[in-house]
């Protein structure tokens, strides 16, 4: 296998994808606005008493960036698919799995790095402050890769299908809860002083082990939507 | 044999309602499940001879 | 023997008939034998009183609902290596049976856990990681009826049923992994058990006799399936049908 030529097919998807969405900027700004506004719901919805809000504060930003990551599978391969490049991507000799993570980490910076970069405003809406929001930021950068990985094993599978936007919902939600347990449990360890290490290193393994293995189920979920 | 009378039995000192509702909602979701089975059989060889013997609304055969 | 020859959904379909009633049988026995003792030979438990009885469902439960979840698993990972339609369907046919002992290892725990703990529910490892897998059972199922196309259907639900197997192991070693309220493993390999010694042997049998009814169930499913799926040829094992097929012909 020529590694240059891999690392250039790799990179070539990720700048095309960043030009694409750099034309279209309101995809990167949906998921900003949407965690912004599902964020401000909670205090209006619950009350501005800071006690409460600090405590709902980590599970409430977490499911909101979870939620904002679940929203944006239908733009991973929609696209692609519909005009054709999917198939494109499949027959070229670079391994389809090595592809299709470049494109989960081109859609990550578009969806996913902004909500990490915005999370810490956030969190001092919820009267997070100092550590905690230091961990929030980091189990966020570690975290939405992770469910960008997985949720794009959701999105190959429902492709064309009808109801998908629900159906890719069912399917994604519960491989996305353990994640959002170390995330969240994370945040509320540190502010309860035990620290958020344990939390973050689970997040760091499940990083790894999605970046391994969700890259060949996606890839395989997309040959069986093609054919 | 280790309880007194039939009343004991069912009471299961105290915790009858707990312990009666698992294995009576095991037996009926088995029970159920089996049934279900019987009748999707019974319709699935039905559709099958109605398309062998072509009397089913498929113009196709 | 030549086993190959079952591969196939025709050859597959008799065999499966003559196996049912055995399994059913035996199942029904040992269900009888595993009641018996744990009603009427098993003590009562000197913490726990008389609620600890609903082990003798909950635990096989829970363990086929796991055990069924792999064996889905590798039917799926069968079917999509060597491309076998009947692989498939054991995978298809086994989900319904695996998410109803997956609800009914929720149920039972709940009725165990409330007045153990207090508590119906309770979000710990355990608990929750079962949660999950009977969502895992819904999402196998579901996208099986959402894709209209045959082969896409089979093979997505077997790749969603494949990425879903880590949550297996999850779940059972979740009890040690985290200390939490659900209690730890009584039953283990090595060290032998800390249950007395005929609720033990209850549960076992309640658990084999689970696993039979388990296959007779699913025997029979694949059976329907095979049907629907037009998978068999026109001479079924009844000469009545095809006396009639001869007939109209």
């Amino acid at each position: 296998m020529n590694h240059s030529s891999m690392w250039e097919a790799v990179s070539g998807i990720v700048k095309r994808d960043l030009l694409l969405a750099m034309r279209r900027r309101s995809d990167a700004a949906m998921s900003v606005f949407f965690l912004v506004i599902v964020a401000s719901l909670f205090p209006l919805g619950v009350g501005p008493e800071p006690a409460v809000l600090r405590t709902i504060g980590p599970g409430v930003l977490w499911v909101a960036a979870l939620l904002a990551c679940l929203l944006s599978l239908s733009r991973v391969f929609t696209a692609d698919y519909v005009d054709g490049a999917l198939e494109q991507m499949v027959l070229v000799p670079q391994p389809l799995a090595v592809l299709v993570a470049g494109k989960v980490f081109a859609h990550w910076l578009i969806s996913g790095l902004p909500v990490v970069l915005l999370s810490p405003l956030l969190g001092l809406q919820f009267g997070l402050d100092g550590e905690p929001l230091g961990v929030l930021a980091l189990s966020l950068l570690l975290g939405t890769p992770t469910l960008s990985m997985i949720g794009a094993i959701g999105a190959a599978l429902v492709l064309g299908v009808r109801g998908s936007g629900l159906l890719v919902a069912l399917l994604v939600l519960p491989l996305y809860v353990p994640v959002l347990i170390f995330g969240a449990g994370a945040v509320t360890g540190s502010m309860a002083g035990v620290g958020g290490e344990a939390n973050l290193s689970l997040l760091g393994a499940s990083l790894v082990l999605s970046l391994f293995l969700a890259p060949w189920a996606t890839a395989a979920a997309i040959r069986i939507a093609l054919e | 044999m280790q309880w007194g009378s039939a009343s004991e039995f069912f009471a299961m000192g105290g915790y009858g309602l707990y312990v009666w509702t698992s294995f009576i909602a095991t037996a009926l979701c088995m029970g159920w499940e089996v049934l279900a089975l019987w009748r999707r059989r019974a319709a699935a060889r039905a559709e099958q001879r109605a398309g062998l013997l072509g009397d089913t609304d498929e113009t196709t055969a | 023997m030549n086993w190959s020859k079952y591969s196939a959904p025709q050859a597959f379909y008799p065999l499966a008939g003559r196996l049912i009633p055995w399994f059913a049988i035996v199942a029904v026995a040992l269900m009888g034998v595993g009641l018996y003792m744990g009603f009427f030979v098993a003590p009562t438990d000197f913490q726990q009183g008389e609620s600890y009885r609903i082990i003798f469902v909950h635990v096989p439960a829970a363990w086929m609902s796991m055990f069924l979840y792999v064996v889905m698993a590798i039917w799926a990972g069968v079917g999509m290596g060597l491309n076998a339609r009947l692989s498939f369907m054991m995978a298809q046919a086994i989900a319904p049976t695996g998410a109803m002992f997956t609800f009914l290892a929720l149920l039972t725990g709940a009725m165990w856990g409330k007045p153990t703990w207090g508590a119906w529910w309770v979000w710990d490892a355990r608990l929750t990681s079962e949660l999950i897998l009977l969502f895992q059972y819904a999402g196998v199922m579901l996208l099986r009826t959402s894709i209209d196309d045959m082969r896409r259907a089979d093979r997505s639900s077997a790749v969603f049923a494949l990425v879903g197997v880590v949550n297996v192991p999850i779940i059972y070693f979740s009890v040690q992994w985290w200390n939490t309220l659900h209690q730890g493993a009584s039953v283990s390999m090595s060290t032998g058990s800390k249950m007395a010694a005929t609720m033990l042997m209850a549960m076992l049998i309640m658990t084999v006799a689970f696993w039979l009814y388990s296959i007779a169930v699913v025997l029979a499913r694949v059976r329907c399936i095979v049907v629907e799926r037009d998978s068999l040829p026109v001479w079924d094992e009844k000469p009545a049908v095809s006396q009639e097929v001869a007939e109209v012909r």
